[in-house]
């Protein structure tokens, strides 16, 4: 096994074994963070490795986290095959519908029109009835995760939640990577690389891009349903543009193109949230500066940094 | 002689007030290497923009086989055999060598959309993308990242590329300048044996080179074509010696 793989290994054996500590409250916002994780990456797929900068990520999380809160009813469970295959696919077709319209515009352009669209998300969960206006909704009755009788997991159980979505967040990365390698995902680092010379040689780029913005947007919906599974309520939060912000933020904090990076983002910003929320009352201050630190000295993001030690310890070991 | 695969005919390109190109006539056939000349600024890379669907004209047609093909994007002439090289080097530098010509092998392939297979190993766009760099004279060293390369290496890229999109019409926006000698004499010889099956069109003030290779020569000045013809009839041409060819020996 290559070298590369051991510290991701370890990390992967650490935060496995963690919940044998028995620590609730911290292996629920671990459980948190990977479902953050999960939505950085699928973030990542359009700013790091095609180069789109959404900033309206949030709505596909949203529609996801509404997706089961609309489908579960008041006393019963959804079911949970059922309901997340739905939420990917609702989140995936807004992402393709949206996409037909954002993807004319580059630049600034794309950063503005994607938050305006993910407004609009916001202001019909925010002002409308359909999912319980601005208090949000309940999901009353956590899923029922069944396979023709045989129940796998409780989502009632802190426990088992955090499996499913340690599970859910190595199948992405790894589904990820391997989009990454294929063909698809070559096209996208060259559109990323050079637009006008991809079309020159015939690629129709913006049906690719399209295709990764669908893509990316099912996968949000996937850590939308995920969000609204684990905590068992919904409100129109989620699809605000701090949560776009926010993931945005994982994605570049972390290392913006890097295998790891938006899972290393997505714990990093969390735990200084964390850290500076319970040290002091300032801490958006405290926060805010740390971030513009790690942006200027670290332009690669934390999974530069984590390269630089690798190489410094190993030798130059390269990536990508 | 043969009906043209590429034709344009009242193309005109305006910036602002200036016509980049002006009322161009131009037919490409296959088998037949079409020279273009003229002085810096006459529209050359414009043209050549306005037939590769890089640039839309203001007015013209462009036709294709007999098909109107001026309103079509890029992506879609090239997908129907027009292939183009950029005389500002215009290569994916982040990526190896072979990946470069990889990819624009890739482009020809439907299942450039799969997600689940490995690009890297994939053998058809491979191998095109050995024969294309095997052509250009790129076959060592491939691994290398192709903005590491020297300038003239990075030139036979960009024509490996276009080659390995395996088109019909080549558009070649000066291929040779930055050139080392003899890759340049490698460069002739390729183009000479592309144009037994191709339609080449050729931007290049190198003369002697030109003048080997031509069958047929346009000269350009201001956006507008001077004159059209046979080498001999350009060499011979008063007008042309008075316009350009005299700006570099007098
Ligand atoms: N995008 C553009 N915007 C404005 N003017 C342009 C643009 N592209 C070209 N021009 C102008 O159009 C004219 C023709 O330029 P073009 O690049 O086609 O010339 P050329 O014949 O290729 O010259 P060279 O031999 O220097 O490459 C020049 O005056 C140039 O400044
Ligand atoms: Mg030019």
């Amino acid at each position: 096994m290559p070298r590369r793989h051991l510290a991701p290994l370890a990390a992967l054996l650490l935060v496995a074994l963690f919940p044998l500590s028995g620590a609730t409250f911290y292996v629920e916002l671990t459980t948190k963070i990977m479902i953050m994780a999960i939505f950085a990456l699928s973030l990542d797929l359009l700013v790091g490795w095609t180069g789109l900068v959404s900033f309206g990520h949030a709505a596909y999380f949203g529609v996801g986290a509404y997706t089961l809160a609309l489908l579960s009813p008041k006393a019963a469970a959804a079911g949970m095959w059922s309901s997340l295959a739905l939420a990917i696919a609702v989140a995936a077709v807004c992402a393709l519908v949206v996409g037909i319209f954002v993807l004319r515009t580059r630049g600034i352009y794309f950063i503005m029109v994607t938050l305006a669209f993910a407004q609009m998300f916001y202001f019909v969960f925010h002002d409308t009835d359909v999912g319980g206006g601005s208090d949000g909704r309940y999901v009353n009755v956590k899923p029922d995760a069944s396979i023709l009788g045989f129940t796998p997991f409780d989502f009632d159980r802190p426990v088992h939640v955090y499996y499913v979505v340690l599970a859910m967040l190595v199948l992405v990365f790894l589904f990820l990577q391997r989009v990454l390698r294929s063909p698809f995902g070559r096209a996208l680092s060259g559109i990323r690389a050079n637009e006008q010379r991809m079309r020159a040689l015939g690629f129709p780029v913006m049906a690719y891009k399209l295709a990764a913005f669908t893509l990316a947007g099912g996968l949000a919906g996937l850590a939308g349903w995920l969000l609204a599974a684990q905590s068992g309520f919904v409100n129109p939060e989620i699809l605000s543009w701090h949560q776009s912000g926010n993931v945005l933020l994982m994605v570049i904090l972390g290392g913006a193109g890097t295998p790891y990076g938006p899972i290393a983002g997505a714990f990093a910003l969390t735990l200084l949230h964390e850290l500076f929320s319970t040290l002091t009352t300032h801490w958006q201050l405290w926060l805010g500066i740390s971030i513009v630190l790690i942006v200027l000295f670290m332009p690669g993001g934390l999974g530069h940094l984590v390269r630089r030690v690798r190489a410094s310890l190993f030798g130059g070991g390269r990536d990508v | 002689m043969s009906d043209p695969i590429l034709e344009a005919a009242g193309l005109t390109r305006r910036f602002g007030g200036l016509a980049a190109c002006d009322g161009v006539a131009i037919a490409l056939r296959r088998g037949e290497l079409h020279a273009l000349l003229g002085p810096n600024g006459a529209g050359k890379s414009t043209l050549i923009n306005l037939l590769s669907g890089d640039l839309k004209p203001t007015s013209g047609s462009i036709r294709m086989k007999g098909e109107e093909i001026a309103q079509l994007p890029p992506e879609r002439r090239s997908l129907r055999g027009i292939g183009r090289s950029y005389q500002k080097t215009n290569i994916f530098g982040g990526f190896t060598v072979f990946e470069n010509a990889r990819l624009a092998a890739q482009s020809r392939d439907p299942r450039s959309w799969a997600i689940g297979s490995d690009a890297g190993r994939d053998p058809v766009s491979r191998e095109r993308a050995q024969r294309a760099l095997g052509l250009a004279g790129l076959d060592a060293g491939t691994e290398r990242k192709a903005g590491a390369l020297s300038h003239g290496e990075q030139r036979q890229l960009e024509i490996a590329m276009v080659l390995a999109t395996e088109p019909e019409v080549l558009l070649l926006d000066e291929p040779l300048a930055g050139m080392g000698a003899e890759e340049s004499a490698r460069m002739v010889a390729l183009l000479k044996r592309l144009a037994g099956t191709h339609a080449i069109l050729l931007v290049e003030h190198d003369m002697d080179a030109v003048f080997a290779l031509a069958d047929r020569i346009t000269v350009m000045v201001n956006g507008q074509v001077l004159e059209s013809g046979p080498p001999a009839q350009i060499r011979a041409s008063e007008r042309v010696q008075r316009a350009y060819l005299g700006h570099g020996d007098g």
